[in-house]
């Protein structure tokens, strides 16, 4: 399998487009994934958009309306409707746009989709995947740059991925569609632009199950999603000043993999969360907490967390800066508690 | 009418039966204490769930709402495995995990009633759109009550369902009430079925006290779904006997209003009519109302001799896989 340097948008269509010509049953549904129904790709064969973003770019040309569906702005009628053909033979992938949207539709997402299978005994499955925008960063204010995943992996029923390269963006996508639960799958908007070498055919990367990003001796630094790259750069910083960061990135946050976080923290004997969702009740302080109760006694020093703050995210790009998690909020975090 | 065969005359008559001795009786068990939660009763709304579902084959799908019980019966859930799973015993529809609220039987086409009001709307548009794309001639009946008219769902399912011309047959139950709140201070319209225009669908108002009115619009709408000419709304006027749950006192129902349900008994009046054209017997009607509640005894007498799930099921059917 030949790999090349694409974007991270790029491997997500790849993943979709993969899948759809691998499966039948798998169709895309979302706003203006295609673009200017009924006039562009019907008269002139090409798409308008393929997404706002250029995520879905293609994918009705090649595979047509009757699989690649605009909708109107109706989420909880597509998202609802993503449920109901789940249940009932189909593998939906759907789009909601931005996930500060779900306030919108979130009866069909955990009430329906993810409480259909347990309430009916087991005896339906719910394959879905809705993929959605998160992160800060855009300058796109307080409605379109939350996180927000904490809120979907409190809930049973759902998973919960968050890739952060374009490699395991492709693999994870292609395992969420395969999945037989439904899954949602976070794609940060300033991530889609970032570059990486992904191998050219179909590969999958487990659900549930994290990556060590880089090993190290002194540190454990979990990093969630876009978070992974600053957690990099601030190890890369440390090392200067002698300081073997190992960064973990769990890749799904429902389910978690508990063990090889523990793993590493009863090795380096020191915690760092990094997550750019806000801190309550949120997967930050779920992995303190798992650290807490399961290698209390491995612990040199009292776990940190770096988060955004509990508000939502400003405008004035002073302030968006100020709210996002940092390298150098970070490397701070880890000189603490190593000191 | 007169398309009607005897069998399927008879089959009308058993389901309604069946739907109204299951209700009463879940009632009194209800009072007993032996029914848990939360249980809304279907009694009076018969005609809507068995002149539809007398159209359907169990490939077709239906969606339902919290007051489910009729259309489980009426898309031939079976109803030993009915009563069971409103005692919470592991013999149930959903080995007791759902309860009356979340009734459902997949493989029969029925997709669970649902707690949630006009949470159907959008499940329905999905397994049409399934038919859709798969190329079948399934249909999807959405049921729903005159209060879900009122949600958002409903009004982005009947749009979505027309512009992409998915075979949904929306039925709106209307029987007056959205808990105790009247239709006619909840709905803007004059007749809900009015709203199909602005979805660019035929929509139509039926009696839904009378099984042959609702099984003759019925008719034409599944046939318009099967063509693939797309969703038609049916708002059917009827009532229900008890309260919106077991509990209700029903203090907004006046004496008047109670007296005159009483005298558009949908049971009645199919009896009315097949007796006075001769279609059938008082001793066949007699026969299927001892066979109706044989059918209850037994299925309480299930219900009553299953356990109760084992402790472990807490956990289980959550996802179907979880590492």
């Amino acid at each position: 399998m030949s790999t090349r340097v694409i974007q991270f948008r790029e491997a997500i269509n790849e993943a979709l487009r993969l899948e759809m010509r691998r499966d039948p049953t798998v169709i895309l549904m979302g706003e203006d994934i295609s673009g200017g129904a009924k006039t562009h790709l019907e008269e002139k064969g090409t798409e308008a958009w393929g997404g706002d973003l250029g995520v879905t770019k293609g994918l009705a040309i090649e595979f047509g309306r009757e699989r690649v569906r605009d909708t109107p702005i109706s989420e909880s009628a597509f998202i609802g409707a993503a449920v109901g053909a789940a249940s009932t033979g189909l593998r939906p992938v759907v789009e909601l746009m931005f996930v500060d949207f779900f306030g919108v539709c979130m009866d069909q997402i955990f009430n329906q989709g993810g409480k259909l299978r347990y309430m009916f005994g087991g005896k339906a499955k719910v394959p879905m995947v809705i993929r959605t925008l998160i992160g800060a960063g855009f300058r796109a204010a307080a409605q379109h740059s939350a996180v927000l995943y904490s809120v979907f992996a409190h809930m049973p029923g759902l998973k919960c991925v968050v890739p952060s390269t374009p490699y395991n963006a492709k693999g994870l996508l292609i395992a969420a569609i395969r999945d037989d639960d439904p899954v949602m799958y976070f794609e940060h908007l300033v991530l889609l632009d970032t570059t990486g070498p992904v191998p050219e055919g179909e590969y999958i990367i487990p659900l549930g199950k994290a990556e060590i990003a880089r090993p190290g001796k002194d540190a454990t630094v979990v990093a969630i999603g876009r978070m992974r790259l600053f957690a990099m750069q601030a190890a890369d910083e440390l090392a200067k000043e002698g300081i073997d960061v190992e960064v973990v990135d769990p890749l799904s946050i429902s389910p978690l993999d508990e063990s090889t976080i523990l793993e590493s923290v009863k090795k380096t004997r020191r915690l760092v969360v990094v997550d750019e969702d806000n801190p309550r009740c949120s997967v930050a302080n779920d992995i303190v907490t798992l650290a807490a109760q399961q290698a209390f006694d491995y612990l040199d020093a009292p776990p940190q967390t770096v988060t955004a703050p509990h508000t939502p995210v400003p405008f004035s790009p002073v302030l968006e800066d100020a709210y996002i998690p940092s390298p150098a909020k970070i490397a701070a975090a880890v000189r603490a508690v190593v000191a | 009418m007169a398309e009607l065969s005897k069998d399927k005359l008879r089959w009308i008559y058993e389901r309604m039966r069946l739907i109204r001795e299951f209700e009463d009786r879940t009632a009194q068990l209800f009072a007993a204490g032996k029914i848990p939660g939360f249980v809304h009763l279907y009694a009076g709304e018969e005609a809507i769930a068995v002149g539809v579902c007398a159209l359907l084959t169990d490939a077709d799908y239906i969606t339902s709402t919290h007051r489910g019980h009729g259309h489980c019966i009426a898309k031939g859930v079976d109803v030993r495995e009915m009563m069971a799973e409103l005692y919470g015993k592991a013999t149930g529809s959903c080995k007791g995990k759902g309860g009356s609220m979340h009734i459902a039987d997949v493989e029969k086409g029925m997709l669970g009633a649902n707690g949630i009001v006009g949470a159907g709307g959008p499940l329905a548009c999905g397994s049409a759109l399934m038919a859709k794309v798969k190329g079948t001639d399934q249909v999807t009946v959405c049921f729903f009550g005159d209060g879900a008219a009122e949600q958002g769902t409903m009004h982005e399912s009947m749009n979505l369902a027309s512009i992409w011309k998915l075979p949904v047959i929306f039925v709106c139950e209307n029987n007056g009430y959205a808990q105790t709140t009247p239709a006619h201070y909840h709905c803007a319209a004059k007749d809900i079925a009015d709203r199909a225009t602005a979805y660019n669908m035929p929509g139509f108002v039926v009696d839904g006290t009378d099984v042959f009115a609702v099984y003759e619009a019925a008719n034409e709408a599944i046939a318009r779904a099967r063509r693939g000419e797309g969703p038609t709304l049916l708002e059917c006027k009827a009532f229900r006997y008890y309260g919106h749950f077991q509990g209700d006192n029903m203090s907004y129902f006046s004496e008047e209003e109670i007296a005159a349900n009483r005298a558009r008994d949908p049971i009645e009046k199919f009896k009315k009519r097949v007796l006075e054209r001769g279609l059938m017997t008082e001793q066949e009607l007699a026969e299927i109302d001892a066979w109706a509640k044989k059918e209850v005894d037994e299925a309480v007498k299930f219900a009553e001799e299953s356990p109760y799930p084992a402790l472990e099921e807490v956990y289980t059917d959550v996802y179907v896989s979880y590492p």
